[in-house]
Order: structure tokens, then C-alpha cells, then sequence
């Protein structure tokens, strides 16, 4: 049942787009959203984590949503902005590539999530809601960062 | 209500610490009956828990401490003497107590009605009137003492208000932590201590550590900064705060430190108890208690201690007529001992129980399927006893209610390792084991060395680090070879594997003319990384690296550099994990191995289809391999030109009397051999390498004749051990 925790009527989101969809976050989960920042790479890590950034001496984790999603890369020369969520204690931060309005979507029913959306989405999709100009996703926060760390390959034991 | 929680709390805190006397106490009450210093020591102990409890109104633990304390008092007035009955019915009755306190701590009453104090005050009654009962002697006692008791815990610099919750309130900041063994009170007041100490949140503490991390990253930021700066009053501005901050770092790091006297105090009842369980007869000598470490390590260390010496109990030392049989005194000792050492915690346990016999190991092992019968026979006799580590070992032969609950040796390893120490083992079957475990003195900010890779800087903890050796030219030719795709390099005599570190990062080594690499060490295994580029060492905050890369066992976690920029933190059991380091190239990387001096190291080859030979690894200049179209005669003998010169080749297998199979493919393997004169070297032609093993060689006749010494088994197989200066004799190189 993914749409039963958007039921509440008033609810703010954080929106932003990744690569022509329009998501949003619901407000009191997003810590603050940032322009791009330097960014320390981690080899053998899975593809969607982009890197390491320096959050004010908290060291927090950057997921590229595109890589997350499954959907195509980002061109070179656009530079992803970040939106940092908190999640399951932790501060992780999501790479969008524009940043949108906070929005109320107060009297704005959910509706599930369109079944023939890439799985990839779905999965991290809590529900749809159809504004006049535009259709938001809900992205559900906590899914969004569960990056599985590729096993490493290279044999031996951990 | 607030009120009477903190009260409450405070209450906690305090009974049991003295409970945790009242043990050491009570056990060594055993051992020197009539010392009275002890009895006025758990008398009073118990007399404030009494006076307190009577104050807020904890009627079922009044009860209990009022028999107690009256048992006492006779005790300690001579009325009666300390018996073995009596012993057990005061620790019984202090093992009451501790439960009704977790009951309190728990629900804020003293009702849990899975405590039950009846049978225990039945037991202390009945011991009580097997005396003639006088009464008189409590008291008069009672009336001022249990009022002071009560004004201290009022009066007290008490715990953060905002701790509701007594469960979070651990004794922090131990303000009068007794080493064991040392005078007993001389009965002075305790609060003086008291007076002079505050008791601090752990949470708090945590928090002022997590700042001053902060603090001197943005010291070392600034200092960067202020190094090219003209201003002289900023550069003597940050130099100022440099110091500061260090200072401020080492005190706050002060504040979490504490004796391990602490952990240690549970041991005397821990030993007591279970000597008498398993019918042991077992001295416990404890040093140097006073040895401090940081509190998060402390309780980290806590339970494998504990297993330790339940294992040495356990599975060390004897029952008094096997001690006595074997010539020993029928009681045993157990020692720990805790000591600094080069910026670590050493802390040993040692038996002289019956050691561990590494062929019981062994066997074992194998029949568990933890090791197969061929790597045991690579191992020596420390590595076998490393093998107690493994997950799924057990020697005993049945589950016994004191060890072998499930929580292995292994779960004691991963536990020390996890907080950055080593666990190791060293045993003498018959006289006795030792275990040493190390662990550093803080976690937070440790010394570590930056090294760069592709770009980025990776942090590598000094702990790890065994030295840098830097190799150019010629000597990179020379040192550094390839056994069947894997590099080593030979440092003092002595093979150790290299690992690429940009390889390992998933990328490919730069195949410079020069090697910078780091020798690291952790646990058994040693290695040489190599990396780019050399920074420095500096002081480095830990900080955890997100959920999504906890798998990768590489990573100890990361940290943020002098300019803002993040830097991950090797971890160097992880890296060897993942290369497999260790696992396969063990014998050769092995400096404990190399060490012994009945061992040789071998280089195993193949020759004449699968038939195994072998040579003496010190007489192996280099590995080559030459494409057999440059394979020239000169004369009856074959050469190949090498090196501005010519290498005479011999082929192994002719000449140890086989059929010669080395032509098979496009390429020959040869083995370079540099003869003692200037003429240079011969090259020995063979099928391929197998391997380098390190193994004590007791050669037979079997297999005797032109150019083989003799056979071994190496490996659990055949192999003939090359006459070397016989086969060099065949080229005309004088050897």
C-alpha cells in the first residue's frame, strides 16, 4: 500500500526534476538543497553513489537519482544540484538536476503510481499527484538512498 | 517527580558502584576471613544501600540489605566467623540486590516480581540464628549514617536534568575507582573524592568529542591558510588557536578515559565463580589495573575479556589432581596484565593451564572442514594456533556451560578488530597460554598517512603502517618479481606481496619506472601497497561513511582533509580481504614464518609433464619468459640473448634425468640464475611456476642421482630438489 501515507490533506513538497520528471520530497524531510559541491569519489562503490561531499564537517553520501533510477545519464556538461534529505538517521544527499518550487498540494488527490513506469521508478514512488501543469511524484526518501554496495568481485573474503 | 528520578538515578549510579566493591570485597573476604578492614568496607556498602533504600522507600530491598548488614555486623564484631556457607549467602544476597536494582532502574520500584528476596533472607536468617541473636549492635549505627547518606545524594553535582530515563546513566566518570589489590580503605569518608569530581553524560561527552574534532579540522583549514599569509597577526592568531586546540583536544580526550581496573573489576567474581563451578583451584593476579583507555574501547572490550578468561578457566587450566600429576602446583594462576605500548593498550591474559596443542588444532580443523589437509601442512605452528580464530572452531568436546555458548573466538576477533585492535595467541602445550590483545588508546582522532591515487588522497592508519620503502631503476628489476602473475618484492630477504593500490580501486597501476611502496601489516597478514604519491602523516578524524558503503570492507570510514575536501580511510584488513592477501600467498608473506631457521623457502616448479621439482628460492635472480624463436645456439648449447649479453639456458628436466616438456608453447619459462662470478647467469628452462612455499625440508635419498640431492614432500607432494650446481655444470658456467 504505497499511497496510504500521502493521505494527509495539506502537504508541502520540495520538487525537482531528474531527467524531465517533476518529483517531490515532502518538506520536513529535506535538510537543505545545495549547488553543486566538490565531491571525493569512491572507487568499487555502486555507480549511483557519486561521491562524498563535506556537509560542515558531516561527511554525507551523494546518490545520483538518475543512476538510482535507472534512467539516462546526465549530459556532461549540466552540473546536478543536491538536494539533502535526512533518512534512517543518516544524511544523505540526492543529485537532481533542477531544483523547483515548494508546493502545497493540499486538496490534490494521490493517485497510485502508473504500473507501466520503469520498475526502478516505481519502487521509490509512494504515489502521483496530477497538479494542472504537471504531474508529481512523490519520491518516497528512504527507498530513494538504499544503495545495495556492490560485493566486491575481485574474489577473496571480506 | 522529577525530582525523585534524578534522586532515583543518582541512587543507581552510586549502588552499583558499590556494588562492584562489594564483589571484590566479598571474594577476597574469602581468601583473608578475618580481615576487618574488608568487613567494615562491605559493611558500610551495604549500610548505605540500606539507609538510601529505607529513604525511598524500597521496602523489599530494605529488607534484604537489613539481614544482610546484620550478618555483617556480627561478622565484623567477631561474633562469627566467615564460613564457606556464609560466604555464599552474602554473594547471594548481593546478587539480590543487583537484580532488585535493575528492576528499579527499569520501572522506578523495587516490586519485580521476578526478584524474589524471601528464600535469600530465609537462607541469612537461618544463618543468623545458628548464633544467638542479639540485636543492639545495628542500631544505633543506623540513625546518622543513613542520614548523611541521604543529604549526599541530594547534595551531589548530579546527572543531566534532562535524563529521565536512569537507564542512560552509566558510571562515567568513575570518581573513586579502587584498584583491586590495592591497601584497603583506611575507612576515610568517601565523598572527598566525590567533592572534587562531577559526573558528566556519556552522551554529552560523546558530543564534546564529535566538537573538537570539528575544531581541529577547522585548525588545520585555517592554518593552511595562514601559512602564505603576510598578516603576522593572523599567522600568530592561528598558531595560538593550533595550540589551544591541541590542548583542549588532549583534555576533553582525557575526560573519556578510564582504568581498565574498571572492567577488570567483575573478574575476581568471575574467576570465583567459575573455579568453583568447574572445581578449579585458580589464583588471580591482576596488573596494572591503572592502565587507561577511552571509555568507548572500554566497553568494547569488556565481554571478549571476559570470554578470555572464561576460556582460560574453561579450557586452560586444569583440575588440582591433573596439575598435581603433572608436577604443577595444584592451584593455578591466571594473570591480567594491561600496559601501554608505542600509542596502544596491551592487555594479556595468561594461564599456566595445560596450553593448546596445535596438533589437537590441527586435526580438528581439518576433521571441521576449516582448513584442508594441504594448507595445514603449509602452516606453522603459530598460524595453526591462529586457526582458533576461525568461525565455526571449537576443540571442546562438548558444549560446556561456561564456554561454547556460541560466542567463538571468532566473535571475540571481529569485536576487537572492529575497534581498530588485534587479538593474538601464543601457547606452550603443558605450561600454560597466552592471549594479547591490543587495542588503541582512542578511537577519534588517530595519526594516519595520506597517500594519493588517481587524484584523490586516501588516508592509511598509522597503526597499520610498517615502513615505506622506495624503489627505482635498477633495483625495481631486481627486487620486484612475478610469481605466476603476482608481484613481490623482495625486502630484506624476505617475499612480500604487493598489492597495486590503484588496482584495488578498480582502476590499472601507472607502469612507472619507480615503486613507492607502503609495507603494511595487519594481524598476520603483511604486505607492500603501492601507491602514487606520498603526502604526509597528520592527525585525522574518523567520521562513518554512510549505510550505502558499508559493504565495501576497504574503507574504515573517511575524513575531512586540511582543505575541506574529503578523504577515505583505508582500512588494511579489508584491502588484504579483498586482494586475498593472506589467504593464498600466506607462507611467503609470513615474517613469523620466515623467521624460523629450519625452514627453507622454495621455489616450486613443474617440469617433464607434471613431475615436481624444486629450488632453493635464494638462488632465483629473476622469472623470465622468452618467446622460443629467440632461442639461439651457440655451439651445442642453447642461449638467448638477455641483457646486453648472452644467458646460457640448461634444460631442467634433461638435466635431472626426465623428459623434457618445456616446449610445448610459444614461450619458455625460465628461471635466471646469477652464478657467483662476473660471467653472470645461466637460465634454467622449466614447464611453469608453481609456487613459493616455506617449509622445514627433510630430504630423502628416494630419487638420488644426477642433479637431484633428493626428494621432499612439499606440499603433501613428491618433489625432487634440484642440484643446482650440478645443472649449472651442464652449461660450461662455472657455478
Amino acid at each position: 500500500m504505497t499511497t496510504t501515507t500521502t493521505l494527509r490533506t495539506a502537504e508541502q513538497y520540495c520538487t525537482f526534476w531528474v531527467a524531465g520528471l517533476f518529483f517531490g520530497v515532502a518538506v520536513d524531510e529535506v535538510q537543505e538543497v545545495l549547488r553543486r559541491q566538490p565531491m571525493t569519489p569512491v572507487p568499487r562503490a555502486d555507480r549511483a553513489v557519486t561521491g562524498l561531499i563535506n556537509l560542515r564537517g558531516q561527511i554525507v553520501t551523494a546518490v545520483d537519482l538518475r543512476v538510482r533510477l535507472g534512467l539516462p545519464d546526465r549530459e556532461g556538461d549540466e552540473l546536478p544540484m543536491n538536494v539533502i534529505v535526512r533518512s534512517r538517521g543518516e544524511v544523505v544527499s540526492l543529485l537532481v538536476d533542477d531544483i523547483g518550487d515548494v508546493i502545497d498540494t493540499a486538496g490534490v488527490d494521490p493517485h497510485p503510481v502508473p504500473s507501466t513506469m520503469p520498475r526502478t521508478v516505481q519502487d521509490v514512488v509512494r504515489g502521483v499527484r496530477p497538479l494542472p501543469e504537471s504531474i508529481l511524484l512523490v519520491l518516497d526518501a528512504d527507498r530513494a538512498v538504499d544503495v545495495a554496495a556492490t560485493p566486491d568481485t575481485t574474489g577473496g573474503t571480506p | 517527580m522529577d525530582d525523585d528520578a534524578e534522586i532515583i538515578a543518582e541512587f543507581l549510579v552510586e549502588s552499583h558502584e558499590n556494588l562492584d566493591q562489594l564483589d571484590r570485597d566479598l571474594v577476597e573476604l574469602e581468601q583473608q576471613p578475618d580481615s576487618r578492614e574488608r568487613l567494615s568496607s562491605i559493611f558500610r556498602t551495604i549500610h548505605t544501600i540500606k539507609g538510601t533504600s529505607g529513604f525511598l522507600a524500597f521496602n523489599r530491598l530494605e529488607q534484604l540489605t537489613h539481614v544482610g548488614e546484620t550478618l555483617l555486623s556480627r561478622l565484623r564484631d567477631g561474633e562469627v566467623v566467615m564460613t564457606p556457607p556464609i560466604a555464599e549467602g552474602l554473594l547471594s544476597m548481593v546478587d539480590t540486590v543487583r537484580a532488585l536494582l535493575e528492576g528499579i532502574e527499569r520501572t522506578g520500584r523495587d516490586t519485580d516480581p521476578a526478584v524474589d528476596v524471601d528464600p535469600v533472607v530465609a537462607v541469612i536468617e537461618g544463618l543468623l540464628a545458628a548464633e544467638p541473636d542479639t540485636e543492639p549492635a545495628v542500631e544505633p549505627v543506623v540513625e546518622p549514617v543513613t542520614g548523611q547518606a541521604v543529604e549526599a545524594v541530594v547534595v551531589e553535582p548530579v546527572v543531566e536534568p534532562v535524563v529521565v530515563e536512569p537507564v542512560a546513566v552509566e558510571p562515567v566518570v568513575e570518581p573513586v575507582v579502587e584498584p583491586v589489590a590495592e591497601e584497603p580503605w583506611d575507612g576515610v569518608e568517601r565523598r572527598v573524592a566525590v567533592d572534587a569530581t562531577v559526573r558528566v553524560d556519556v552522551d554529552l561527552l560523546d558530543d564534546l568529542v564529535d566538537l573538537v574534532g570539528e575544531l581541529v579540522l577547522t585548525r588545520n583549514q585555517l592554518l593552511q591558510r595562514s601559512l602564505g599569509s603576510a598578516d603576522a597577526e593572523l599567522v600568530r592568531a592561528s598558531q595560538r588557536l593550533d595550540l589551544v586546540a591541541s590542548e583542549l583536544q588532549e583534555s576533553i580526550m582525557k575526560t573519556r578515559m578510564q582504568p581498565i581496573g574498571q572492567v577488570w573489576s567483575k573478574m575476581p567474581r568471575v574467576v570465583r565463580d567459575l573455579s568453583h563451578q568447574l572445581g578449579r583451584e585458580v589464583e588471580l593476579v591482576m596488573e596494572g589495573h591503572e592502565t587507561e583507555l577511552d571509555r568507548s574501547l572500554l566497553e568494547a572490550v569488556k565481554d571478549p575479556l571476559t570470554h578470555l578468561v572464561r576460556n582460560s578457566l574453561d579450557h586452560g587450566i586444569e583440575p588440582p589432581d591433573v596439575r598435581r600429576a603433572a608436577g604443577k602446583d595444584a592451584k593455578g594462576t591466571l594473570t591480567l596484565r594491561a600496559y601501554h605500548e608505542s600509542g596502544q593498550v596491551v592487555v594479556e591474559i595468561a594461564d599456566d593451564g595445560k596450553g593448546i596443542d596445535p596438533a589437537t588444532i590441527g586435526a580438528v580443523a581439518v576433521e571441521r572442514g576449516v582448513v584442508t589437509r594441504d594448507q595445514l601442512a603449509r602452516m606453522d605452528a603459530r598460524d595453526v594456533l591462529g586457526l582458533i580464530f576461525r568461525p565455526g572452531f571449537s576443540t571442546a568436546a562438548a558444549v560446556s556451560n561456561i564456554s561454547g555458548r556460541g560466542v567463538g573466538m571468532d566473535v571475540v576477533r571481529t569485536n576487537i578488530e572492529r575497534i581498530g585492535g588485534s587479538v593474538d595467541v601464543s601457547s606452550e602445550p603443558g605450561r600454560g597460554t597466552t592471549t594479547r590483545v591490543r587495542i588503541p588508546l582512542t578511537l577519534a582522532i588517530i595519526p594516519a598517512l595520506v597517500v594519493g591515487e588517481g587524484g584523490e588522497r586516501y588516508a592509511i592508519p598509522q597503526a597499520n603502517l610498517v615502513e615505506l620503502v622506495r624503489i627505482e631503476g635498477d633495483d625495481l628489476r631486481r627486487q620486484v618479481e612475478d610469481l605466476a602473475g603476482a608481484p613481490v618484492l623482495r625486502l630484506r630477504g624476505k617475499l612480500l606481496p604487493l598489492v597495486s593500490l590503484a588496482e584495488t580501486l578498480g582502476g590499472t597501476a601507472p607502469g612507472d619506472d619507480a615503486l613507492t611502496v607502503v609495507v603494511l601489516q595487519s594481524d598476520e597478514v603483511r604486505f607492500g601497497l603501492c601507491v602514487s604519491e606520498v603526502h604526509d602523516t597528520q592527525e585525522i578524524v574518523v567520521k562513518p561513511i554512510g549505510r550505502q558503503l558499508k559493504a565495501l570492507t576497504m574503507y574504515a570510514g573517511a575524513t575531512i582533509m586540511g582543505d575541506g575536501r574529503v578523504a577515505l580511510i583505508l582500512d588494511v584488513a579489508g584491502i588484504a580481504g579483498t586482494v586475498g592477501v593472506g589467504a593464498t600467498q600466506h607462507d611467503a608473506t609470513d615474517g613469523r614464518a620466515l623467521g624460523a631457521d629450519d625452514r627453507t623457502a622454495l621455489l616450486v616448479l613443474e617440469v617433464a609433464d607434471g613431475r615436481r621439482a624444486a629450488l632453493p628460492l635464494a638462488a632465483v635472480a629473476r622469472l623470465e619468459e622468452f618467446g622460443r624463436d629467440r632461442v639461439e645456439r651457440s655451439g651445442a648449447a642453447e642461449v638467448v640473448q638477455y641483457r646486453d649479453g648472452i644467458l646460457p639456458l640448461v634444460r631442467l628436466a634433461s638435466a635431472i634425468g626426465l623428459p623434457d616438456t618445456s616446449d610445448q608453447g610459444d614461450q619458455i619459462s625460465v628461471v635466471v640464475h646469477e652464478t657467483g662470478d662476473a660471467a653472470g647467469a645461466v637460465g634454467i628452462v622449466i614447464d611453469k611456476v608453481l609456487d613459493v612455499v616455506e617449509v622445514a625440508v627433510s630430504a630423502s635419498e628416494v630419487g638420488r642421482r644426477t642433479g637431484v640431492t633428493g626428494s621432499a614432500v612439499v606440499q603433501d607432494r613428491v618433489t625432487d630438489l634440484v642440484d643446482l650446481e650440478a645443472v649449472v655444470a651442464r652449461t660450461g658456467v662455472p657455478a
